[in-house]
């Protein structure tokens, strides 16, 4: 059968049968910046992206390669790739009308302003600790405004209900059971990664819809 | 003083970077709220903490 790309009214009609039009059109305006593209990140875009966000910049210097399939929102063909590729292409599939910006880049002290300035909404996704604080303090130093969204203890199995989102400041959330991580040698899986980005993702998405501030 | 939404033990002169130190943080691995506020990683060592301040003390473990 010949497959026909949806037009963008079809799609966004598809979408009003999900939720109001007012809300509709909050997420097609809403920016998110997704810093880190793994286990977190990948998931946590794909989500937004299925729920209507229509802008995203996608943040990673790293490249697919095999001990990523374990958790990761990527498959055998995007090996190699680099990572705001692999995913570009899969959320694109999912929306052809979605507006995206990548960074093949490491996140540093320095790019911070560059890199975080437009976005609505600040997604830390991010694998080591010290990459998370980094992100954590440049942003709420720098953007004290921005919502900022952070993930931090996923590591191993079982123990769903201990992942949980906290409101630690006016503008910073923590998703995690913040004590799970991948130093006590537990690892990480797909099932509890993915609830963890499910937490982001849900956060982000009730700060996009609650706004009332009109854009 | 509250430290991560407990009443803790607070002596005069106390700052950031004492805190950090007394809990054995990580303080490339932290990041610290006061009173709502984050506190800029240059000012741990300045930044004083009095006996009515709330601080958030968020300690990041590795994974994602």
């Amino acid at each position: 059968m010949e497959k026909r790309i949806p037009c963008r009214e079809e799609l966004q009609n598809a979408l009003l049968a999900r939720c109001t039009g007012e809300e509709v059109k909050k997420l097609r305006n809403a920016e998110v910046a997704v810093a880190g593209l793994g286990g977190l990140g990948s998931h946590v875009s794909v989500f937004l992206v299925r729920a209507g966000v229509g802008h995203l910049h996608l943040i990673d210097f790293d490249k697919v390669d095999l001990t990523n399939l374990n958790r990761q929102h990527y498959f055998i063909s995007h090996l190699g790739m680099d990572k705001t590729e692999a995913l570009k292409e899969q959320l694109l599939q999912i929306n052809p009308w979605l507006d995206i910006k990548t960074s093949c880049e490491r996140v540093t002290e320095e790019n911070i302003p560059r890199l975080f300035q437009k976005a609505d909404i600040i997604c830390e996704a991010f694998d080591r600790p010290e990459n998370k604080a980094m992100l954590v303090n440049g942003c709420l130093e720098l953007f004290p405004e921005k919502p900022l969204v952070c993930a931090s203890g996923m590591g191993g199995f079982g123990r769903s209900n201990a992942i949980v989102t906290r409101q630690v400041g006016r503008n910073f959330y923590l998703c995690g059971d913040s004590t799970s991580g991948i130093e006590e040698g537990q690892g990480l899986a797909a099932p509890r990664v993915a609830l963890c980005a499910a937490h982001e993702a849900n956060q982000i998405l009730e700060l996009i819809l609650n706004d009332t501030k009109k854009k | 003083m509250i430290v991560n939404g407990k009443k803790t033990a607070w002596e005069a002169g106390l700052t950031v970077e004492s805190l950090l130190k007394a809990g054995n943080y990580r303080t490339d691995r932290v990041a610290v709220e006061k009173n709502g506020k984050i506190v800029p990683k240059k000012n741990y060592p300045t930044e004083e903490i009095l006996e009515e301040d709330q601080i958030e003390i968020v300690s990041f473990v590795g994974g994602g």
